[in-house]
């Protein structure tokens, strides 16, 4: 038996799917968190049932991807669940009447049901059950009210054969809401005062401001005080073990592979080089308390509805670049991890749109594994050095979105989205996407880090690195002007590019060296997991295009500051 | 009298007169309720060729001035 979970954008579908079948997933505040379609089981009477959470959409009517993909479904199933936003009944029950046209059984979830009580929103479900001819469950889908008795009802859920056009559906909406719910005089709240004076440009781009140095300071100031107080005594309590391990294998490969080379008789975590050193060292010591500084600070913004506010704020300058100011939020992602960037550009509905978002947050949207390893190495000479990475980088990102808006044909469509209100994050929901977010981190990014250790080992041994490097060696030392041993980091860049800035510190790189080539690893290439998912999202022949934008960028850029610096 | 709702000011409230546009343009705008009959109230207005904010009913939209020029209003006394 296949359930579908189908609704408006941002009604709360993906808190469902996670209520009913125990898998995680991640909720947020915004239309449009939900890029494709998740299937998970239930129990359900004796029989497992699958349950699918659909994308969001408005209508039926396949007029952008996500939509496409709702109506494919709709063939598949067995039962709809139609999750409705009971704060906005009225243009939600146009699905709902759409969903009763197609010979499905359906059942009405009536979300945000304390919401709408909030703020004087009041429904007559029993009217609103006869009208329609099918069950109507008030539910909260965060907090788990109501959930059961819609899943009691199930069996109840009625197939409907409606024959209306789109002007008719309106006048029974129109007679429903006259029937079924009674508004009470709101008052102002303060959030709706915040929610007005955030999307004026007026007092919006001071907001905005506030909110985003405030976020980024935060990051840092928790980033640098998990490494300070925890992280860098609970690897000074492994030392001891490690060195007696090191002096346990000796000398060979083994040793090599596992501890990595001594740095004055001692184990350097990040020079070494080994897998229990460095390859341990790298994920959890330096980038694991930056990534969850930032996926914390990151909760509270998609979780508040604060981010479709900012993409309104943006929105004229993003057009500049062909982009709607929604593509902020692929950006911010990216920050995080390439990957599940590079997927949010999905919430972009052109082709075009998404090649541009794409190409731009890989190109100059360093991950947070990499920025974390930046600070490392590039915070002795104080904010000067990380200062023009960063000018360079937002540099590079205007210029480059500014040609491809010039040279690509097409045109942006209109800005066309809805803003949710602002809502206090629930700690729950908060604290389990941090943990979604760092275990896949962990599972993740530790193996490949792993691996990329590993190669680095073996690169040497079998004298590529030595190869290429002196292959490479008019490129990296005559344009970008570092040592011919940096090309090792860059090729180890691919696997992960964590790893790969810890590679330059042996080098002994003077600022300006390594302010190149963190520029150039951030620029030239994505890492694996993200060229694998821009695989999938653009197809070859983009990708190859966005690929050749990136090395021809990536040069030049380090061959120009190598000229000024 | 009708205006576009580029040209209703910022902070006022009008009822939709006439929505302009090819049938997918309406369906999409309808479908956050953008409709002949509601009454909008328009929040703000970005500069520089930048969207315009609406609330309609409890949907607050942001939408491009191509689409708002398409959606005529009477503004209220």
């Amino acid at each position: 038996m296949k359930i579908l979970l189908i609704g408006n954008p941002n009604v709360g579908k993906s808190a469902f799917f996670s209520r009913l079948t125990g898998v995680n997933v991640v909720i947020s505040n915004y239309p449009g968190t939900t890029v494709e379609f998740r299937q998970g089981k239930m129990k359900f009477g004796k029989k497992l049932a699958e349950i699918i959470d659909v994308p969001g959409h408005y209508m039926m009517e396949p007029t952008c991807k996500a939509e496409k993909v709702a109506t494919q479904m709709l063939k598949e199933g067995d039962l709809v669940i139609n999750v409705v936003d009971a704060t906005n009944l009225e243009r939600n029950l146009y699905l709902t009447l759409q969903l009763l046209e197609k010979k499905i059984p359906v059942i009405v979830a009536l979300n945000f049901w304390d919401e709408a009580k909030h703020q004087g929103v009041g429904i007559d479900i029993e009217t609103l059950e006869k009208i329609l001819k099918i069950p109507v469950v008030p539910t909260c889908a965060v907090t788990g009210e109501g959930i059961k008795r819609l899943v009691s009802r199930l069996p109840e859920a009625k197939a409907h054969s409606f024959c209306r056009n789109e002007q008719e559906r309106w006048c029974e909406i129109g007679r429903i809401i006259e029937a079924v719910q009674r508004l009470e005089s709101k008052r102002h709240t303060l959030f709706e005062k915040l929610e007005d004076l955030s999307v004026k440009p007026l007092t919006g781009l001071p907001i905005a401001a506030c909110v985003l140095s405030l976020t980024f300071y935060l990051v840092r100031l928790i980033g640098e005080n998990l490494i300070g107080y925890l992280f860098e005594p609970l690897f000074g309590l492994y030392s001891p073990l490690a060195m007696r391990l090191s002096d346990f294998l000796g000398s060979g490969f083994i040793h090599d592979v596992l501890i990595g080379s001594l740095v004055g008789g001692e184990i350097d975590y990040v020079q070494s080089m080994g897998l229990l050193t460095t390859g341990l060292f790298v994920p959890i010591g330096m980038v694991l308390p930056y990534v969850f500084a930032f996926y914390l600070a990151l909760g509270f913004l998609e979780d508040s509805g604060y981010l479709p506010r900012l993409a309104t704020l943006v929105d004229n300058v993003m057009h500049k670049f062909g982009m709607h100011g929604l593509a902020i939020i692929p950006m911010l992602l990216g920050l995080g991890c390439n990957v599940p960037g590079a997927l949010a550009t999905r919430i972009l509905e052109t082709r075009r749109q998404r090649f541009i978002a794409a190409t731009l947050m890989a190109i100059s949207i360093p991950c947070m594994a990499q920025i974390a390893m930046v600070f490392g190495l590039l915070g002795q000479y104080g904010a000067k050095g990380l200062g023009i990475l960063f000018a360079t980088l937002a540099a590079v990102w205007f210029i480059l979105g500014f040609l491809l808006n010039k040279i690509m044909k097409g045109v942006t469509p209109e800005t066309f989205m809805e803003i949710p209100p602002y809502r206090v994050p629930h700690v729950r929901i908060l604290a389990k996407k941090l943990w979604m977010r760092i275990r896949k981190f962990l599972t993740e990014a530790i193996p490949f880090v792993f691996l990329g250790v590993f190669f680095v080992n073996i690169l040497y041994a079998t004298g590529v690195i030595e190869y290429v490097s002196n292959v490479t060696a008019p490129v990296i030392v005559g344009v970008l002007g570092l040592p011919k041993e940096a090309v090792a980091s860059l090729v180890i860049g691919f696997l992960r590019k964590d790893v790969a800035v810890g590679m330059l510190l042996p080098l002994g790189l003077s600022m300006k060296q390594l302010v190149i080539a963190s520029t150039v690893l951030t620029m030239y290439f994505p890492c694996i997991a993200t060229f694998v998912v821009l695989f999938r999202e653009l197809g070859a022949k983009d990708l190859a295009k966005s690929t050749l934008i990136m090395v021809l960028a990536s040069f030049s850029v380090g061959g120009i500051l190598n000229l000024i610096l | 009298m009708e205006i576009s709702l580029l040209d209703l000011q910022t902070g006022k409230t009008a009822k939709i007169s006439r929505v302009e546009g090819g049938s997918e343009a309406q369906s999409k705008l309808a479908a956050l309720n953008i409709r002949v009959g509601k009454t909008v109230k328009k929040i703000t207005m970005q500069p520089f060729r930048g969207p315009v904010v609406i609330a309609i009913g409890n949907t607050k939209v942001t939408l491009g001035r191509g689409l708002a020029m398409k959606i005529f209003v009477e503004p209220e006394k």
